[in-house]
């Protein structure tokens, strides 16, 4: 047992010197070599101990194989296919991965194959690979934002490993809590992972009532914050702070806060662009040789994959009158509404019907396709109370009132309470939503110097109106026409029940603009990306930043009525 | 450092991870000169800046001058100028104003009086230009002088609710009248003696529109009937009061399209109003007209305050959220006359001096004031006051040149009082609010004793100054602070001193006595009313306060990666060498009571089993020597005997008869390791001996049935441990060692320590010795040696962890890793960090691993990535010798900033006094 521990060290990998990932290597080849040998088919060793040692094997190989596909550095991924062509020819079933690519939104050919990325980007998967052990298909996704995503890792990898005020086990809990909430179970799998290699008690992870107390106590936090964060008051944070032995201290609060919220959006943002299961995670890989059935099945449900050479990328390959037309007509729009706003003004009145309007609108903005994505593991037993989901407020009768952006802002309170309580941390999501909100590269499809922020804001104040939030200086009478249903359908799926997002809804928004286009607004001046397949991760990233700042401004105000 | 090549990057600080090497490497990194491309932060860093702010405040040396009570020069001036203006109104009655009465003012004092004379030119000048009636501005400016002139204010602090939370207040310039404005909220209160009462609601109509939500208003200096308003719509209204309709609203300018966050009048002109909005644009508003004169677009990001310079007609300061402060002449819309980044994040707000001119107060997120200088070409910060949270507006308090008010947006709700010569102290505090205060305003252009505020707890307050609470009241006037060589500073009141100075030093513990003398008596004072303090320094003696032997120590002591009594003999010896024979002896102990446990020194389980053969003759010889000498026991050996005998059947019967009499002795005094204890401090201090006699004679009837039991299993334990035992070279060191230190003490203490040795490990468990060894180790961490307590803590580790309970491990930890870090000994207090159990103290070197490296080309910063920059495409650190990228010590001469590998650089200069880089420079390696 010690001895198999000790053999399987993985950790050299990460090095950033050739030569200890090397010789790294070079001993969990050996190990897994010799392991396959005592289970080779050709030997009987029968009993428990070759069973055990199969399990063990298995794991390595699904790692092995992780390794041969998705990691950023050359070396590596040769040696681990090496090593797992000389199991194979030892007549053990090696595994391959399921799925196509990081996402299944997106065709595997237009993400960014690993290997080929440009030296940015190299740098930021040697980093994420460094911190992590893996490269996820997140990251992956997020890559054709470079300067996002450089921001993103940064920021994620402060609140889980650098030095704050929880315990580690601890934040991947938060994690799992949070992403079990939206049942994702792609980000549950990770955590799971992460939980127990930190040193978790995997006996958590049978429900939040196998947990501490303390964490079982944040379970009501986490599910307003999912879903109806304008619930919050400081009488939730008062209980959370003052229950004698279990309670929390304020800045484990706002470090759990910030984690809950970082990963409610980082599901949305999961859902949103539909990534796969990690390859050496349930549901990313099969030992199965791949036959008939299984390869229609997986083309079935996703909808493409062999066909997609035919019809994928329609605009990108038949840039069709009609999309042509529609992204002129949305610059035309834009250029209108920036004219006449100086013409007609609106009445006070009327400012504030429209945002009622939208308000209400935005919850009778709903999808009607209700496929249900089955989730692989049993996220359901991090929490309870399933049934409470996302409710639009005046549906239900309630009034709450609208938070008004002006006396509550991330800039001046959130920030400096966050940074009070938690230091660097306000500093980091403050960046992390300039960059997110200011993000453009001024185009639009094949238009250049164009000037994006109308939508941008369109977006990020739509999203913000779904969960009451009011700008007093915006008039919502723009986003009606600025975004059109469906995308507002694709929007509030993502943003309240991403677990409900499909590729229909993906793919039938914003036609017009490439695909390409769809995730950018606009692409970066690589001819890598040229392709026109970058996914909508653009406005994936401004769904996910508004979510959150969203999520955090409820719960900060809450805080700080609480500490006045 | 005089030294011309200075610098090292060890090679084995590699990069990243290695997060304990890292905190050492940037540690010592901050010690590195700046300049030559590198950076650090660490935690050590950060921790050892706070300590000396810490110690500064600590001491109050910082106390320096404050106007306090009244000044008699202002109170004379004032008189004069109230005269002058009483004369001046009749005689010229809506004359063209000549220099008479602005003369007469500024006979206040001179500067004033020169600007003022100023003032009055401009505004003739302007007279011309344009149209409005300089004649009615002439009249009123000197009107509010008068009226302060005449009857000087008068009131108490008070406050009224209001109905909902307020924005921001003005004050009318008769200071007689405060507008108050919110979200929900627009009303003008008239300020009695005794109370606010409210005049007029300016929210009318039916339905309130967003233009009444004001995110600031502000009331004319010059025309007592106009205000002005931003809403957070990003509307401009200005509000007439002398409209005699309900609705007093007078101008609308929609043209921003984002929040207005503040808007401003020019001080000397009626007309023009400038805003400032979060879409990244200022505009310039002439009231006669319906739309914006001038637009300025700051280009960068969204505009948090706009104040017209008071100094300059043409001149605004205008402040952004990403930290810049911009300078703009109003006739130049087209771009701004200076820019600076003034603080880290957004600058919330900024205010001119109201006396001289050239400064400029900004208040921003950082949790900073500044002050900055702006009669130099390029701003220059004077002052900068560390609040504890983000600054929400900052007010200069009149008349008090040094003085500013401050409110913060967040956390904090009191308003502070600055002087900002003193910046670690407020010099007044008004805490009434209860939530955050959004506005703050000085009732009166000339008057510093009344200050008005408005919060978010919907409370419009007036505070008065004798009111204030002062917080150099409650603080500790005395600081007191050790300096590393035991150097002592002190300051105290200069009363306290002067009456204390001729007393005799302090003559501290008698067995480590520090003598202080005094060496700079009358030293710096400050003149400061209250308290002016003086600052002494007393220097320690040169031989007591060495703390070479801590350095020394710190430096050669072993904490791990050998067996224990392998560590336990090197420390002995490295105390011993440094003459700490107590220290020494400690170790020593230790070594006896821990190691025949495990491994090592069987020697004497050999001896009193009989059976190792090697050992045996040299023990024997060893107790041959000793029982000569420890026949002055004797007696007491026959007194235990009757007791103990039947013990000693169980021993293996081979034991020679010397053993048995050790064990029967050692069983007659019964705790040997009190013996040891009391030895051991006999050597420097005959008092602990008695402490030690007493609890001894206690314990003697417990004894005994602690032995009966661990005997046997130490017997049974004892064979395995036999093997290891005999091909360790060490154990005839050790008696060696023992050997000698007992010959210091010659009789007793011998006798006793051979004997112990042989006894308890046949005897006692070492579990047995814990409690002593745990006294043993308070008892030196109470002398002030903790080096001692935690050097122990980590080389017995399991073995008395639990018996220290973990606050006190953790508080010796803390202390010595301090210690360790202000004599630099950066290495050594990581390996402690590193060794320590303590969870608290183990993540300290998983903090702030970061490691900043500034390209040496382009001077910006590089990514952690590889050893190429990224923006200038070079190799960041090349040897100059042998070009290649440095990636372990880099040394470099800081007078041509050419540098390599340590080797290169260190052999070339052997052969040649030139830089190998070739430019030419004189390099010195010393």
């Amino acid at each position: 047992m010690e001895e198999r521990e000790g053999e399987l060290r993985w950790d050299g990998l990460c090095s950033r010197d050739a030569a200890t990932r090397a010789a790294a290597l070079d001993n969990v080849g050996q190990a897994v070599l010799r392991r396959s040998r005592s289970v080779a088919p050709g030997r009987a060793a029968g009993g428990l101990p070759a069973a055990a040692a199969r399990d063990g094997l298995s794991e390595a190989l699904v790692r092995l194989l992780m390794l041969s596909k998705r990691c950023p550095f050359r070396d590596v991924r040769e040696r681990s296919e090496a090593i797992l062509s000389s199991v194979q020819e030892l007549g053990i079933r090696i595994p391959r991965p399921l799925g196509h690519g990081p996402s299944r939104f997106i065709p595997e050919k237009e993400t960014v194959q690993v290997g080929s990325e440009d030296a940015m980007m190299h740098a930021l998967f040697a980093d994420s690979f460094a911190t992590l052990g893996r490269l996820d298909n997140v990251t992956l996704v997020m890559v054709f934002h470079p300067q996002y995503l450089e921001s993103f890792l940064k920021t994620q990898h402060y609140l889980l490993q650098m030095d704050g005020p929880l315990p580690l086990h601890y934040r991947h809990y938060i994690g799992i809590m949070a992403a079990a909430r939206h049942q994702c179970s792609y980000l549950v799998n990770l955590h799971v992972n992460d939980f127990l290699h930190v040193g978790g008690d995997p006996k958590w992870l049978n429900g939040l009532e196998n947990a501490p107390q303390k964490l079982q106590n944040l379970g009501e936090l986490n599910k307003m914050l999912a879903h109806r964060p304008w619930l919050i008051t400081k009488e939730h944070i008062e209980q959370l702070l003052k229950t004698e032995e279990n309670s929390w201290s304020l800045a484990e609060l706002i470090h759990a806060v910030v984690l809950l919220t970082h990963y409610h959006s980082l599901a949305s943002f999961t859902f949103g662009c539909g990534i796969s299961p990690e390859i050496d995670c349930e549901g990313g890989h099969t030992f199965r040789p791949p036959s008939v059935s299984n390869y229609c099945l997986c083309d079935i449900t996703n909808g493409y994959h062999g066909v997609d050479d035919i019809h994928a990328s329609p605009a990108a390959s038949i840039p069709t009158t009609e999309s042509v037309c529609e992204v002129e007509a949305l610059m035309e729009k834009m250029k209108q509404l920036q004219e006449c706003r100086d013409e007609e003004e609106a009445s006070q009145e009327e400012m504030a019907t429209r945002f009622e309007r939208e308000k209400r609108e935005s919850m009778f903005v709903c999808s009607s396709e209700d496929e249900e994505s089955a989730p692989t593991r049993d996220v359901s037993r991090h929490f309870e109370d399933t049934s409470y989901g996302y409710k639009d407020f005046s549906r239900h009768g309630m009034h709450v009132p609208t938070f008004r952006a002006q006396d509550y802002s991330w800039e001046d309170h959130g920030y400096s309470l966050v940074n009070r309580l938690y230091p660097d941390v306000g500093q980091l999501l403050d960046e992390k939503f300039h960059i997110a909100y200011n993000l453009t590269y001024n185009t639009m499809a094949m238009h250049k110097d164009v000037d994006t922020s109308m939508l941008r804001r369109a977006i990020w104040n739509y999203i913000h109106c779904m969960f009451g939030i009011r700008y007093d200086d915006y008039d919502y009478g723009e986003i009606n026409q600025l975004l059109d249903r469906s995308f507002k359908v694709y929007i509030k799926t993502v943003v309240c029940t991403p677990e409900k997002t499909t590729k229909r809804m993906y793919d039938s928004f914003w036609r017009q603009f490439e695909h390409s286009e769809k995730g950018q607004t606009t692409l970066p001046p690589l001819p890598l990306l040229t392709t026109p397949s970058a996914p909508q991760v653009h406005v994936n990233l401004l769904l996910v930043e508004a979510r959150m700042q969203a999520e955090l401004l409820y719960a900060l105000r809450a805080i700080t009525r609480y500490m006045t | 450092m005089g030294a011309a090549w200075l610098g090292a990057w060890p090679e084995e600080w590699a990069w990243p991870g290695e997060g304990a090497w890292l905190d050492t490497a940037l540690s010592s990194l901050s010690v590195a000169p700046e300049g030559a491309g590198l950076s650090g932060s660490g935690r050590g860093v950060g921790r050892r800046g706070l300590r000396g702010s810490c110690s500064r405040r600590g001491c109050g040396t910082r106390g320096d001058g404050r106007l306090r009570g009244v000044n008699p020069w202002y109170q004379v001036s004032f008189g004069l100028s109230a005269s002058h203006a009483v004369d001046a109104n009749p005689e010229h009655p809506g004359a063209v104003p000549t220099p008479g009465p602005a003369l007469a003012e500024g006979t206040r004092g001179g500067r004033w009086g020169l600007d003022a004379a100023c003032g009055a030119a401009s505004l003739r000048a302007r007279s011309q230009r344009v149209d409005p009636a300089p004649r009615t501005a002439m009249e009123k400016m000197a009107r509010v002088s008068t009226a302060l002139g005449g009857n000087t204010l008068t009131g108490r602090t008070m406050f009224c609710h209001l109905d909902a939370p307020a924005n921001a207040i003005s004050v009318c310039r008769d200071a007689a009248q405060v507008v108050v404005a919110g979200r929900n909220i627009f009303k003008i209160y008239s300020i009695e003696e005794e109370q606010f009462v409210e005049k007029l609601n300016l929210r009318v109509g039916r339905k309130p529109s967003l233009n009444f939500s004001c995110a600031d208003v502000v009331w004319h200096q010059m025309d007592e009937n106009l205000l002005a308003t931003a809403a957070t719509n990003g509307v401009v209204v200005t509000w007439n009061l002398g409209k005699p309709s309900r609705n007093k609203q007078d101008q609308l300018f929609t043209e921003h399209k984002r929040t207005v966050n503040k808007v401003c009048f020019h001080p000397t002109e009626v007309y023009m109003l400038l805003s400032g909005s979060q879409d990244g644009y200022m505009k310039c508003f002439d009231l006669r007209k319906k739309d914006s004169v001038s637009t300025f677009s700051g280009q960068s990001e969204s505009v948090r305050d706009v104040q017209f310079s008071i100094r300059d007609y043409f001149t605004f300061a205008a402040t952004f959220e990403n930290g810049n402060v911009q300078l703009w002449d109003i006739r130049r819309p087209d771009r701004y006359e200076r820019m600076f980044t003034a603080h880290n994040g957004p600058v919330f707000c900024c205010d001119w001096h109201p006396e001289d001119r050239g400064w400029l107060a900004t208040g921003g997120r950082d949790k900073m004031v500044k002050v900055w200088d702006m009669n130099t070409t390029r701003a220059k910060e004077i002052y900068c006051v560390q609040t504890i949270a983000s600054v929400a507006r900052v007010k200069w308090r009149p008349e008090c040149k040094h003085h500013i008010a401050t409110c913060s947006m967040m956390v904090d709700h009191n308003i502070y009082v600055w002087d900002v010569r003193r910046p670690f102290i407020p010099s007044a505090m008004f805490e009434e609010h209860k939530d955050v205060t959004t506005g703050i305003v000085w009732r009166h252009l000339h008057d510093p004793y009344f200050l008005l505020s408005g919060s978010k707890d919907s409370t419009l307050y007036q505070h008065i100054f004798k009111d204030a609470s002062q917080p150099i009241d409650r603080a500790n006037p005395e600081g007191l602070c050790y300096s590393l060589y035991g150097d002592l500073a002190f300051a105290a009141k200069e009363s306290l001193i002067s009456s204390d100075s001729n007393r005799k030093p302090y003559i501290g513990d008698r067995r480590h006595p520090i003598f202080f003398k005094r060496k700079l008596d009358p030293t710096e004072q400050f003149e400061y009313i209250s308290s002016s303090s003086a600052l002494s320094v007393f220097e320690t003696d040169v031989e007591s306060g060495s703390m070479d032997w801590f350095v020394h120590t710190a430096k050669q002591y072993a904490l791990a990666g050998r067996p224990l009594a392998e560590l336990c003999d090197h420390n002995a010896k490295v105390a011993k060498g440094l003459d700490r024979n107590q220290v020494a002896q400690t170790w020593t102990m230790l070594r006896i009571i821990y190691s025949s446990l495990g491994t090592v020194s069987s020697t004497n389980l050999n001896h009193s089993m009989g059976k190792g053969s090697t050992t045996l003759p040299l023990m024997n010889s060893f107790n041959l020597k000793d029982i000569p000498s420890g026949l002055g026991s004797e007696s007491r050996l026959d007194r235990s005997k009757g007791e103990s005998r039947t013990e000693n059947i169980l021993m293996d019967s081979s034991s020679t008869l010397i053993n048995n009499e050790d064990n029967e002795e050692t069983e007659g005094s019964d705790v040997p390791a009190d013996y040891l204890l009391g030895d051991v401090e006999a050597d420097e201090d005959d008092l602990y001996m008695m402490d030690h006699e007493n609890p001894h004679a206690e314990e003697q009837e417990y004894s005994l049935p602690q032995e009966a039991f661990p005997l046997r299993h130490e017997i049974v334990d004892n064979p395995s441990a036999l093997d290891h035992l005999q091909d360790k070279a060490d154990s005839p060191h050790v008696s060696g060692n023992e050997a000698e230190t007992v010959s210091l003490t010659p009789v007793e203490s011998f006798s006793l320590i051979s004997i112990s040795h042989s006894l308890y490990e046949n005897r006692l468990p070492s579990d047995f010795f814990n409690p002593i060894v745990r006294d043993t180790l308070l008892f030196y961490a109470e002398q002030g040696d903790v080096q001692t307590a935690v050097s122990v803590l980590i080389v017995l580790g399991d073995r008395i962890r639990k018996e220290i309970d973990e606050q006190t491990q953790e508080h010796w930890y803390t202390s010595y890793i301090d210690l360790l870090q202000r004599f630099q000994l950066w290495n050594i207090s990581n390996e402690v960090i590193k060794l320590s159990t303590c969870r608290a103290i183990n993540c300290l070197n998983q903090a702030s691993t970061t490691l900043h490296i500034n390209c040496s080309n382009c001077k910006r910063p590089m990514s952690n990535r590889g050893w190429i920059c990224d923006r200038c495409r070079q190799c960041a650190s090349m040897c100059a010798v042998c070009h290649h990228v440095v990636k372990g010590l880099f040394v470099w001469c800081q007078g041509c900033s050419h540098g390599g590998h340590l080797q290169h650089i260190m052999k070339w200069l052997e052969t040649s006094s030139h830089c190998p880089a070739g430019c030419g420079h004189l390099c010195e390696y010393t």
